[in-house]
This record gives C-alpha cells, sequence and structure tokens, in this order.
C-alpha cells in the first residue's frame, strides 16, 4: 500500500472533473485526478456527447444525401459498413482523451487510475490494478457523473435490451428498434438508428416529445422525427416486455389502454440518467444527498463536509457536460481562496437531433408556469435567406423578453445549427443585453445567425423580413 | 414521522461552532429539549436541544465536525418512543447555554498566564454545575426556527436577477456587494462595474449597511504557497475563540484609523502604597495588583474624558456616549484572548475591583465565564507586564474607541530635582479611534492617567 498527500483530489475524469484538475493545476495547486478509464473524458467522451455526435453527423449525411433527390442529385442507397463507422466513431473518441491524457501530463495532474472511496474527510483509498493507495487530501471533488436508468419489468440482462453506452457500440443495425423515453437521449439515438436504416419506434410516457422544451419548438421536430420514424407514441407506457428468440415481445398501454404486443429486435431504454451518488465510503462524512439522490451543496458547490466538493451530474440538474465543467471550475477556485459562486442565469440545452433544438435561460413554458409576465419574438424561418438555400424552412428562433425591461431573458431555436446559434442567446441573457442590443447588431448576411436580429427586429414589430402589425415603438 | 432535526439559529452572530460532544446516539430516545449536542461557539460552549422527541435513527455530526446553522444534525424518528419532557409545556424548543471556557488570566500582570490542562470529567462536572446554576427562565431563552431549509442547492436562485453580466457579478463578489442591491445606470436597468464602485463609494461615505463582510476576513487572498517544499509543516484547524478574534481584530483594524500614543508613569509611590496595602485586599479575598488600580484610574478617567466611553456610528451619523462605565480586561487564555468585564467600575473601590477581578480569574479558571462576563465594555486594557516589553501599540476593542496597554514596569533612573533617582516606571501605550479622539486629547487622557498613577489623591480630587 502506498500512502500520499495531495492538495485537491478530484474523483471522476469527466468534463466536470478535468476541467476542475486542470484549473486546480493552473491555479498552482497540487492536484490528483482519479478515474477508472486510461485517461480523462468519462461518459461525454467515451460514451456519451462525442460518439453520438460523430454518429449524428453521420446520420446527418445519410439523410442529406437522401433528399438530395428533391435538388435533382441521386445517389445510389448507402453501404453502411459498421466496423469502419465503429472505428472512425472510436478514433475520435481516442483522440480526445489521449489529448486529455497529454493535457494532464503537461499541467502536472498526477492521473491515478483506480477506483475510489473515502475512508474518512480527508483520505481517499484508491484501488488500482496493482495496488492500493491512501490518498490524503485537503479538498476533494466529487464528480462521479451519472449512471443510465432502468425500469421495471423490463429483461435488462438480455443483450436486445440497451442503454445508451451500449447503443453508442453500434453492435448491429437493428430491424425494428423500440425507442422508450422521447427525452434528447433517445431521440438522439433513435434519430442516428432511423437514418442507418432501422425502423424505429418511440414511446414516450408523457404528453410530448423533449419535456421541457417550448412546444412551438418541439412541434417542428416532432413533425420530422415522425417522418423518419415507423411511430411516434405519446403518452404511453410499457406495460409487459418478455423475450422470444427471435425478439423482445413489448405490451403497450396508451391513451386508449393496453394495446396488442409487439416484437422488437431491439430495445433501448432512454429514460434519463442517475446521479452516481453512491460512493463508497461517502457515510464516512457529512456530505448529504437528497431524495433524488443528488449530492447536496452550496453556492460554491460545498458540500456538507467542508473539505468536500461535488460538481457535475451527481450534484444535481441538469446534467451536461457543460454545466459541470462551469462548476468544476467555480468549486477549484473556491478551493484557490477566491470568492466565487454558481450563478448560471443561462444553461444552454441542446438536443443534437435533426433539425437541433436549443434553448436557454427561461423559457415560455417556465414563464406561463412562474406567472412571469413576458413577451415572446418569433422569427419564422421561412422569411430566412439561408434557411431556404439550406431547404430547411421550418425553423424558427425565438425570444423571450421582459416586456418593462426588454431585457432578454431567454432563448429558444429549433433547425439544424440551433446548438451554434443558442450560444449568442445565452451570451445575451448572461450580459443582461436588452432586445435592441440583439437588434442593433450586425450580424452576416446570409446566415441562420440574422433569425436572432431579426427576432429581436419582431420584438418591436419592424423585423425586415415580415410584417406585422406595428407593436410598440423602437 | 420521521424528522430531520438541523443546527437552530443560536443568537446573534452566531454562524455555527465546533461540535464538542455528541450525547445521544443511533437507537437512543430523546426527550424533547434533551440536550442533544455540545457546540463550541466563538467564546461560549452551547447545549443544542432537541425539538422533538423520538428515536435517534441517525447522527450526522461527530466530535470536531465544525457545523453551521442549518446543517443536519440528527434524523429523529418521533414515531418511537420519545417523552415529552414536561408534558403541556409549550413547545417552544430551549437552549441552554453552558460556559466551559479555558481562561488563564493574567490577573494583575505581575503573574505569567497558567495553562491549564483538560481532565477527564472536567467538562461534565462544568456541565452540571452550570445546569444546576442556570435559571429555569434562561434555560427556556427561545432557539428560533429549527425547520429552516438548507441553503443554496438547486432551485435556490431568487427569482428575479440582477441586470448584470458575469465580469460585473463576479468583480460585485470580490468587493463582497450583493449584486441585486446595486442600482443600475444601463438600458435595462443594467448593471456595469463603474455603478457596482459608485453603490460601495455610496455605502462607504454614508456608512450604511457595510458591504458583506467577508466569511474569512483578513484570511489571505492569494493562495498560500507550498510551505511543505521548505520543510516539513503541520495543518491544524483554528479554533473558534481563535477565529472570532481573527475576525473581530480583523475588522477593528480595516474600521478604525488607530493612533498609539506612549507614556511611563512613575509609580514608586504606587508600589509603597500598593505593598503597603495588599493585605486589605487579600482579607476580603482579592489582590491588589497594578491592574486593578488601574481599572480604576482609567474608569475615573473616564468619567473625565467622556468621548473614550463612547461608540461611533457612522450610519447614523452620530457619537454614542455611554452612562456607564464597564471596563475590559483583555486575557490571554490557552485558547485565545478572552475579555472579561468589570461593571460600573467607576463607582466601586479599588478593593472592590480586585476582589471582583479574582473572582473573574477564577471563574476563568473553571470554565465559567459567561457571555454576559464578556459582554458590555467601554473601555479595555490589556496588561503585557506579566511577560515583558515596553511599550506595544493595542488594536482597540471595536466598537470601543480606546483601549490602554500596560507593560512591565522596572528601576530607571529619572532626573529629579538635579539628580538622577532610581524609580519605578510603568510603560503605558494608549490607542484610540482617531475617528472621535483627536490627538491633544489622546495625551491629555494618557497624561492624566499618569498623574493618577503618580498622585492617586487625584482620584478623589477629580474623579
Amino acid at each position: 500500500m502506498t500512502e500520499r498527500k495531495t492538495q485537491v483530489a478530484v474523483v471522476g475524469g469527466g468534463p466536470g472533473g478535468y476541467a476542475a484538475a486542470f484549473l486546480g493545476a493552473d491555479l498552482g495547486l497540487d492536484v490528483t485526478l482519479v478515474d477508472e478509464a486510461a485517461n480523462p473524458g468519462g461518459v461525454c467522451l467515451y460514451r456519451g456527447c462525442i460518439p453520438s455526435k460523430a454518429l449524428l453527423h453521420v446520420a446527418r449525411l445519410l439523410t442529406e444525401a437522401r433528399h438530395a433527390s428533391a435538388w435533382g442529385v441521386d445517389f445510389d442507397a448507402p453501404r453502411v459498413d459498421l466496423d469502419r463507422l465503429r472505428a472512425w466513431k472510436t478514433a475520435v473518441v481516442e483522440r480526445l482523451t489521449d489529448g486529455l491524457g497529454q493535457l494532464s501530463r503537461q499541467r502536472k495532474v498526477r492521473y491515478v487510475r483506480g477506483r475510489a472511496s473515502l475512508l474518512d474527510p480527508h483520505t481517499l483509498s484508491i484501488t488500482t490494478s496493482e495496488d492500493e493507495e491512501h490518498l490524503a487530501f485537503d479538498h476533494a471533488i466529487l464528480a462521479t457523473g451519472s449512471r443510465p436508468a432502468t425500469i421495471p419489468g423490463l429483461p435488462h440482462d438480455s443483450p436486445r435490451v440497451v442503454d445508451s453506452t451500449a447503443a453508442l457500440d453500434l453492435p448491429d443495425i437493428p430491424g425494428r428498434l423500440l425507442v422508450i423515453g422521447g427525452g434528447y437521449i433517445g431521440l438522439e439515438l433513435g434519430t442516428v438508428y432511423a437514418a442507418l436504416g432501422s425502423r424505429v419506434t418511440v414511446v414516450e410516457m408523457m404528453s410530448g416529445l423533449l419535456p421541457g422544451a417550448d412546444r412551438d419548438l418541439v412541434g417542428v421536430l416532432a413533425r420530422r422525427v415522425e417522418q423518419a420514424c415507423d411511430a411516434v407514441r405519446l403518452g404511453t407506457k410499457v406495460v409487459g416486455a418478455r423475450e422470444e428468440p427471435d425478439g423482445v415481445y413489448v405490451t403497450f398501454e396508451g391513451p386508449e389502454g393496453r394495446e396488442p404486443e409487439q416484437r422488437f429486435d431491439r430495445v433501448l431504454v432512454a429514460v434519463g440518467r442517475k446521479p452516481n451518488s453512491n460512493v463508497p465510503g461517502l457515510e464516512q462524512t457529512r456530505v448529504a444527498i437528497d431524495a433524488r439522490g443528488f449530492i447536496e451543496v452550496d453556492a460554491q458547490r460545498r458540500t456538507a463536509e467542508p473539505s468536500i466538493f461535488a460538481i457535475g451530474d451527481v450534484a444535481g440538474e441538469p446534467m451536461l457536460a457543460h454545466k459541470a465543467s462551469h462548476e468544476g471550475r467555480v468549486a477549484v477556485e473556491a478551493i484557490a481562496g477566491k470568492k466565487v459562486a454558481f450563478e448560471p442565469r443561462a444553461i444552454p440545452a441542446v438536443v443534437f437531433t435533426d433539425p437541433e433544438v436549443a434553448w436557454c435561460g427561461l423559457t415560455e413554458m417556465q414563464a406561463k408556469e412562474q406567472g412571469t409576465r413576458v413577451e415572446v419574438a418569433r422569427f419564422p424561418w421561412a422569411a430566412s435567406g439561408r434557411a431556404l438555400t439550406l431547404d430547411r424552412s421550418d425553423g424558427l428562433t425565438k425570444l423571450v423578453i421582459d416586456p418593462d425591461t426588454e431585457r432578454v431573458l431567454g432563448m429558444g431555436v429549433v433547425g439544424p445549427g440551433a446548438g451554434e446559434l443558442v450560444a449568442e442567446g445565452v451570451l445575451a441573457v448572461e450580459m443582461a443585453a436588452v432586445a435592441s442590443d440583439l437588434a442593433l447588431t450586425i450580424h452576416a448576411h446570409p446566415t441562420l445567425s440574422e433569425t436572432v436580429m431579426e427576432a429581436a427586429e419582431a420584438f418591436f414589430g419592424h423585423a425586415t423580413h415580415i410584417y406585422r402589425p406595428k407593436r410598440r415603438g423602437a | 414521522m420521521v424528522t430531520n432535526v438541523l443546527l437552530p439559529e443560536l443568537g446573534e452572530n452566531v454562524s455555527g461552532g465546533d461540535v464538542l460532544r455528541v450525547l445521544v446516539a443511533v437507537g437512543e430516545t430523546v426527550a424533547r429539549d434533551q440536550p442533544v449536542l455540545e457546540l463550541e461557539t466563538d467564546k461560549a460552549t452551547i447545549e443544542v436541544p432537541s425539538p422533538v422527541a423520538g428515536r435517534v435513527q441517525d447522527v450526522r455530526v461527530k466530535e470536531g465536525d465544525r457545523i453551521k446553522v442549518g446543517d443536519l444534525v440528527l434524523v429523529v424518528d418521533e414515531a418511537e418512543g420519545g417523552v415529552e419532557a414536561g408534558a403541556g409545556a409549550p413547545v417552544r424548543p430551549a437552549a441552554v447555554t453552558v460556559q466551559r471556557v479555558h481562561a488563564v488570566p493574567t490577573s494583575a500582570g505581575e503573574a505569567p498566564p497558567i495553562p491549564i490542562e483538560d481532565k477527564p470529567g472536567m467538562l461534565e462536572d462544568a456541565l452540571e454545575e452550570a445546569r444546576a446554576a442556570t435559571p429555569a427562565d434562561v434555560r427556556r431563552a427561545p432557539v428560533v426556527d429549527f425547520s429552516r431549509p438548507r441553503p443554496a442547492g438547486e432551485g435556490s436562485e431568487p427569482r428575479t436577477l440582477a441586470p448584470a453580466a458575469p465580469s460585473v457579478r463576479r468583480a460585485a463578489r470580490e468587493l463582497g456587494v450583493d449584486v441585486s442591491q446595486v442600482t443600475g445606470s444601463g438600458p435595462g436597468g443594467r448593471i456595469s462595474v463603474d455603478d457596482v464602485k459608485m453603490h460601495v463609494k455610496r455605502i462607504m461615505s454614508s456608512g450604511a449597511p457595510r458591504p458583506a463582510a467577508a466569511p474569512h476576513v483578513g484570511a489571505a487572498r492569494a493562495p498560500l504557497p507550498d510551505f511543505s517544499a521548505w520543510g516539513q509543516v503541520e495543518r491544524r484547524p483554528m479554533r473558534a475563540v481563535r477565529r472570532k478574534t481573527a475576525e473581530h481584530l480583523s475588522a477593528a483594524w480595516t474600521e478604525i484609523p488607530h493612533v498609539t500614543q506612549f507614556d511611563k508613569a512613575d509609580i514608586t509611590s504606587l508600589e509603597e502604597l500598593r505593598q503597603r496595602y495588599a493585605d486589605r485586599a487579600a482579607d476580603v479575598g482579592g489582590k491588589l495588583t497594578v491592574t486593578a488600580i488601574a481599572i480604576k484610574v482609567v474608569a475615573t478617567a473616564l468619567k473625565v474624558f467622556p468621548q473614550f466611553c463612547a461608540s461611533v456610528d457612522m450610519a447614523a451619523e452620530e457619537i454614542i456616549y455611554k452612562h456607564y462605565v464597564h471596563v475590559g480586561v483583555a486575557v490571554d487564555t490557552e485558547r485565545g484572548l478572552l475579555v472579561p468585564v468589570i461593571r460600573d467600575a467607576d463607582r466601586k473601590s479599588i478593593v472592590q475591583i480586585s476582589v471582583e477581578l479574582s473572582q473573574v480569574s477564577e471563574r476563568a479558571r473553571a470554565h465559567k465565564l459567561s457571555l454576559d462576563d464578556m459582554q458590555g465594555g467601554t473601555f479595555t486594557i490589556t496588561n503585557l507586564g506579566g511577560i515583558g516589553g515596553t511599550h506595544f501599540t493595542p488594536i482597540v476593542n471595536h466598537p470601543e474607541v480606546a483601549i490602554l496597554g500596560v507593560s512591565r514596569s522596572r528601576i530607571e533612573p529619572v532626573f529629579i530635582d538635579g539628580e538622577f533617582k532610581p524609580r519605578q516606571m510603568l510603560p503605558l501605550s494608549l490607542s484610540y479611534d482617531h475617528r472621535v479622539i483627536d490627538g491633544a486629547d489622546g495625551i491629555r487622557f494618557l497624561r492624566w492617567v499618569v498623574e493618577a498613577l503618580e498622585q492617586p489623591f487625584l482620584l478623589s480630587l477629580e474623579g
């Protein structure tokens, strides 16, 4: 057994953990980063954001190639070599994770590959492949992330029932795929498999896809998803599933009651994620966990145990990589003695389907629920030259605005590239920009970013490319 | 029903403390108001009572933990067992305050501090005694709101978000300003860094609500270097008293423009008197020390110079003159600096003061100083003479406006009537708040103290 000391021990090498570790090192702290993988990266890089986006890029290419026929360009039916596709995806992941390993070494962050448990509020025990290490720390940051949630009643040990991790490994292209869960993970992976040729059924318990997003945005996506999929079943639950040699037989219960069994070659369970707060030894500390399993933290991301911080998925919603990285930087700056707080005004949410859906800050739905008076300014992409050149006129850009101060409180976008466009909205919300700031900023023509400017102009009733009766003076 | 017992509000300016002892264990039954925890706060040790009766399911704190108000302490199942203490009594939770302060007084300055060691059972004895001695009404002092939710966490963000960019919010936080209190001058009320600075200036000039004090005043902002690079080091947590002292002195030093003046008093004749009458004090249980005499002298001087018995209220632009004279005596203890207060010192004789000083020392040794014993001072005397030194620059004990430092007296040649004579000289250092006390008044006060020590007759002539 080895005994060591460190100033900051980061448990978990995902985007939260490595961001914290790297900034800690940049601030002159002695940092140890612990993760089970060969390199930092976590779920995001190994089996989440990055591999799924590589596959979604391919899916988009396939869809566009099919659609090109409408523009007078015909391709033969694509031949998909799954092994090469998988290898490319893996190469992307490895290049990024290797890069992170290198960045750790350059920063002199000590990277320990192993599994950590807590012995007390100042000591970790790390089991590596050849040794056990006791690591005394001044501060620890728990960045243990989350794992796919499961639902009872499914034969989870069947190879036909997979979670997002297994689905990203592309075992095959199933003939009929059932996606349980109409959230972003289910829709992204459903999109990939539909493009690769699977017949996809999406089943969602709630009355709409993407709970939490504004309905006008989701509507645009839903129309395309319905075309790409066999069926999108809303307000429907899986009430039974049994495995047979030729597939999984699933019974649904929809608004009209129980339905006849259907056979699927594969079932993808994408019903959300659960925080990994079951860190061994956590009971040796005062770290508190809330009813939903998240570690309770304060504005500095400090837990009830003063020496221990928690960030990322394990420290609360939204479970997003970019929120984790920001929290990681806040936590490590707090450890370094800086006066910081985690207080974002806007955390962008992006669904990388085709079209993409993205939003930030206050949504129209939230404003309604809270009773906050807002005005919503919309700019439909049918009036955008750039959208028409892409043959994607169904997109929409909207701004949620405080009618008194004209401050931009939120933004929502649906359409190709929405994930990139929302960045302007995030900045606007964080900077407390007012509608005229966006309207008076010159945006390049012809780009989709003009839709942001024109949405702001629409707030004043004089967007160049749409005509609406005048509502208010600028 | 399972109840999460959180650390209740413990009183003004008490944000938490170190857990000295956990008085219950998992599986035990607790009655309402039964003490479950002993907490060492800034200067007092407090017993935290249970707000509910039931069986303890979980204990979430342990000895040595530093906990804050609102932290989870216990999980109690109210359904199980548990008896109501005093059935039918009002269900207000109560706090019992028990003092257990390891004070080592340098009572007269002549004796060096004696370290006191914790003996097993000592705490228990002190608790028992204090419990017995605590009047019922004090025990029932209300402790408010056990149900206070944990601050922070998800969804705790205020509804109305101040219109300020992240960089502005950060700047405000670093200046200790609540950005939502700042009035923005930009479009839509947007707050700029200049707005934040203006806000600070306005507060500073009005003296009104001061920027939220940093949680660790005086702590270095820049990260400390890795000291272990140059040799072995050891980190030890600050005790509550040390922490409080650090915060208090940093605040005093920041707030008060200090001036220190020095002088020496010829106490040759006073020493003769002191020795001659020492028995009179001893007969009634006192010890006639320089400190006891200095308390009397200062108390009288405070009547002559009322601006030294005052406090400053910058917010109201007023000076508060106190029509009472309570003199604090700084005491060096194993745990840190404590300042017990001798009340109405101007109306007590030197013998009475010496007796009281001995009693305070005694109480300190027995860990029985109460918060009351240490509050309400109007002026402080700090005597380092027991250890040595000539002059020093004491820091005013805010919100008081002056402090007198006493050092060790020694025989010095003094030129009197054409020749050097051996005289016993006592070095004095007076620090004061220059906002309310001018330099001339400072030296007048100090001269008065010196002359009163030299000519004790002044005490009855002018006092």
